[in-house]
């Protein structure tokens, strides 16, 4: 018996990233913002997004989402609900998004055609890890974080909260009774992605939305 | 949690590049894994085993070579490892470091083949031709 030893030097995602980075020609060429919405479960994802598919079609932008769930459409009907065109992915049982899931969902969807839009969102499963290693072709990976979970989330989940581009502080209202160091937060979330552009935001309220649409549509502009 | 997704990615990717090499027993598999990979040794040891099993690569020894974070500090121009993944910061100034330069790989760096030898491959199995004659 001969060993040998042979030099592979490829990305264990190689087939993900590949099938993303033509997801990222086709997004950039349709002229659409794509972001990947990612937090743990419960941290209001959807109700942000629902606010913030909303403000845009009151300002006249055309914005759609797809919304990832393990099981139910029960988020894509409450997004619905906006009015932008809205579809589900269903993992059945998969703790992530993928490319591939995307790449399929895209295809048949009806009504929409990305370069008609100006905006997609990708609200992807609740999971503060594995979003983490699938890229999906976006241009901005958005991190959530509510006051209810406690200041040290970023520290806990520093790959999540390291690969992303934005984050968004969720629910400030209940910043009081929840004792929320704001402060600590901000401090920690920059420790992990240090420069990092945070939004304070309120899907009760309203707080923070108008920074946040500004934003987006800076983002949005063709540069 | 999805170390069984990635498992699987890696049998696929080391079956594919094994296949080059016909009759040789795939025996070890060195991965280079960042520390912001979000990757779980033991639970991606235990996911290797089910995953390759029953494929072509079963038996084969998974070798996870961890990657420390490396920053690249602006104001010194230096990189410099920085110990876990709770603070980016340069260790000479104290300035935070955004510019990562190493530690979200998820490579399969390489695969250690064992290949029967030329001879006792011809004794063990003739080709076709020799079976005619």
């Amino acid at each position: 018996m001969t060993t040998r030893i042979v030099e592979l030097r490829r990305g264990i995602l190689k087939k993900n990233d590949e099938l993303a980075a033509g997801l990222r020609q086709r997004f950039t060429s349709a002229g659409v913002l794509v972001l990947n919405l990612v937090s743990s479960p419960g941290t209001g994802k959807t109700a942000f997004l629902e606010l913030t598919l909303r403000d845009l079609r009151s300002r006249g932008a055309k914005a759609a989402a797809l919304v990832g769930d393990l099981e139910t459409d029960n988020d894509a009907r409450r997004l619905a609900a906006s009015g932008a065109p809205v579809r589900q992915i269903n993992t059945h049982g998969i703790c992530h998004l993928d490319a591939e899931m995307v790449t399929k969902h895209l295809e048949g969807w009806e009504g929409v055609s990305l370069a008609g839009l100006e905006y997609l969102f990708i609200e992807n499963v609740g999971n503060l890890v594995c979003p983490s290693s699938y890229d999906l072709g976006e241009r901005i990976r958005v991190a959530l974080l509510s006051v209810t979970e406690g200041e040290d989330k970023p520290l806990k989940y520093p790959g999540l909260f390291n690969s992303s581009d934005a984050a968004v502080i969720t629910k400030i209202d209940l910043s009081v009774p929840c004792g929320f160091d704001r402060e600590l937060a901000l401090k920690n979330i920059n420790e992990i992605r240090p420069g990092i552009r945070i939004f304070e935001t309120s899907a009760k309220t309203g707080a923070g939305m108008d920074e946040w649409l500004a934003y987006l549509a800076q983002q949005a502009r063709p540069t | 949690m999805h170390e069984l997704s990635i498992a699987a990615s890696i049998v696929e990717a080391v079956t594919e590049s094994a296949s080059a090499y016909p009759g040789a027993r795939v025996k070890e598999v060195r991965l280079r894994v960042g520390a912001l990979a979000s990757i779980v040794e033991d639970s991606l040891q235990f996911c290797w085993e089910l995953a390759s099993a029953d494929s072509p690569v079963a038996g084969a020894k998974l070798v996870i070579n961890k990657l420390p974070v490396i920053v690249h500090c602006d104001a010194c121009g230096v990189d410099s490892q920085i110990e876990g993944v709770q603070s980016f910061r340069c260790p000479r100034c104290g300035e935070l470091a955004a510019d990562f330069r190493q530690g979200r790989e998820l490579e399969i760096e390489s695969i250690e083949l064992e290949e029967p030898d030329a001879e006792a491959a011809q004794i063990s199995a003739p080709s076709p031709v020799e079976e005619q004659l």
